[in-house]
């Protein structure tokens, strides 16, 4: 029988010909990561059982994101907890503020994930570097610990979903229409346990931005991954960048998988999920043009703080203003993103327009920090979770949507339709 | 191994972010995190909880973040056991990892209400209600997992 993308991948790293879905496997890591939030529970793991050793200095990374630069005392202790660590053991990719990005995009752009690679992460949204032909998933910090100490990880084999991506995406629909739409269609646990596979002549259309957004919610079906083909666009991307062996897999044309979705982009519309959950789907065509007064917008976070994020958001806004009673906050991704939209004049459209920018850092996705929304208060967002109180009070609410319908509806002050400007 | 306690029920999707609000994670104490277990979603919850009680909950419990402290606040705040219909993945994994016991029983997690009195046989699956009489056979762990277990956590089984 064949095997799918993911179950090659595990396979190579467990030195096994044939791996079936179901199967529990140990396998051999490329690269272990963890944040300032998940590396302190690991490090008190590591040293609680009295390791002495990690298993490789430079396949392990400890982004300093979520609550950076620190937003109070106990942030700046559990850093500098962190900072210690990585100084102690020589950790090659401890990450702090200066050279720090948000995490899933900093290590597809640092080089430090890439085709083929087997990747965990203390860090739900791991899964993002399925975009670029790896097997890369969230596990939790003591799965970190465990991992920095052996450099392996224990894995059910998982089955998969295939999605067949056909058409060419119209108009301002993009890698999180796709994704939403998706998630709207199959649930919150559509994909639990499983790997979701994308393929199809569609995939031509979606650059390595809108691939990273879309593996990147693949945890929000449930999967355990989300994994892409790796064809010109990766390599494109990733040659003189990944700093490891690049190897391509390619699924059997005998794979078995589960169920199979075909997904005709062209018919795609520009998608927003309500509150809470990221199930909670409807098309900007089916909302009102007054149907939601919003307070706040975000742009930015692992989801969509890419370049082409930001590009998207500075085309809806060259020239408009901020409504009324409107924060719209912006938060590239990473340092070199962060550089790259100041140089091609972004910043200017955005300071112009009344938004902020700010350096990067997960901030407000999860409630921590650089806004923070009051109760009855409405957010669009960019970020992948709409949970109760994820950015704030719990009752708040939270729209999930892409750059270009989060820049509109910061123009009108309302859930807006970016055609519609 | 058992377990026996008074139930707490909640309903589907019950995520990470209400188990243990993100503006809770600049600690790591398992006391601390425990203060705050469920806030979010039963404010009431750490007032109620006893040693020993039971979790119950339906589908994708668990769903969301990565992060460690959910399982570890739910154990910390005395919980002795989650039952659910279906575990979000990182959760399932974190669970074992730290030892929380956790059993997958759809027909349980449906029936069993709040305040039921619920005992678990670990060794079997066997899940007691001892409310109603009615008994239900979970999921067992495949024996890779059960092997964790048995060593006490993850870490006592690499190390």
């Amino acid at each position: 029988m064949g095997m799918t993308m993911s179950q090659k991948i595990l396979a190579a790293h467990a030195g096994l010909p044939q791996v079936k879905a179901g199967q529990l496997i140990e396998a051999k890591l490329d690269m272990v990561l963890g944040n300032d939030v998940t590396s302190p529970v690991a490090i008190n793991v590591f040293e609680e059982n009295n390791a002495t050793s990690v298993f490789d200095n430079t396949k392990i990374a400890m982004i300093m994101d979520h609550f950076t630069p620190n937003k109070d005392i106990k942030a700046a202790t559990q850093v500098k907890q962190v900072r210690e660590f990585a100084n102690k053991y020589d950790i090659k990719n401890y990450k702090d503020v200066g050279q720090m990005g948000i995490e899933h995009a900093l290590l597809p752009e640092q080089g430090l994930v890439g085709p083929g690679c087997l990747c965990i992460g203390a860090d739900s949204h791991t899964c993002t570097y399925g975009a670029l032909g790896a097997f890369s998933t969230g596990v939790g910090s003591t799965d970190m610990a465990a991992g920095m100490i052996s450099g392996k990880a224990w894995f059910k084999v998982p089955s998969a979903i295939k999605f067949e991506l056909v058409g060419k995406p119209q108009g301002y629909v993009s890698g999180k229409d796709v994704i939403l739409h998706i998630i709207g269609k199959i649930g919150v646990d559509g994909a639990l346990y499983k790997s979701m596979e994308f393929c199809g002549e569609g995939l031509q259309y979606l650059n390595i931005d809108d691939r990273l957004c879309i593996a990147n919610m693949a945890i929000e079906a449930g999967a355990k991954n989300g994994i892409f083909p790796v064809d010109d666009i990766t390599r494109e991307y990733c040659n003189g960048r990944y700093q490891g062996t690049p190897v391509e897999y390619t699924a059997d044309e005998d794979a078995e998988y589960d169920e199979t979705y075909v997904i005709d982009l062209s018919k795609l519309k520009p998608t927003v999920a309500y509150p809470h959950l990221p199930e909670n789907t409807k098309t900007v065509d089916e909302i009102g043009e007054t149907e939601v007064k919003i307070d706040q917008v975000v742009i930015g976070s692992c989801t969509n703080g890419r370049i082409s994020d930001l590009r998207a958001a500075a085309e809806i806004l060259k020239d408009k203003k901020i409504a009324k009673n409107v924060r719209c906050i912006i938060f590239p991704g990473t340092q070199q993103i962060w550089l790259q939209a100041m140089h091609e004049g972004l910043f200017d459209i955005f300071i112009e327009a009344g938004a902020v920018v700010s350096t990067p850092t997960c901030g407000p996705c999860l409630g921590g920090h650089m806004g923070i929304l009051a109760a009855g208060e409405k957010a669009v967002s960019t970020t992948n979770r709409n949970f109760v109180g994820r950015m704030g009070h719990i009752d708040s609410e939270i729209y999930l949507a892409s750059p270009a319908v989060a820049a509109a509806s910061a123009v009108t002050g309302y859930i807006t339709d970016p055609a519609r400007l | 191994m058992n377990a026996k306690g008074t139930v707490h029920k909640f309903g589907d999707n019950v995520d990470t972010d209400v188990i243990i609000p993100a503006r809770y994670l600049n600690t790591a104490s398992h006391k601390e995190l425990a203060a705050h277990c469920m806030e979010d979603i039963d404010k009431e919850f750490v007032n109620k909880v006893k040693d020993g009680d039971i979790m119950v909950a339906e589908k994708n419990f668990g769903c969301g973040s990565s992060r460690e402290h959910a399982p570890i606040a739910i154990k910390a705040s005395g919980i002795s056991c989650v039952i659910a219909s279906t575990f979000a993945r990182i959760f399932y994994r974190n669970s074992i990892n730290i030892g929380l016991p956790i059993l997958e029983c759809d027909e349980a997690a449906k029936d069993i209400k709040e305040g039921d009195i619920v005992s678990v046989n670990f060794d079997t699956g066997v899940i007691t209600n001892e409310t109603t009489g009615k008994t239900y056979q979970a999921e067992p762990f495949p024996e890779f997992i059960q092997n964790i277990i048995k060593k006490g956590g993850l870490i006592n089984s690499i190390m």
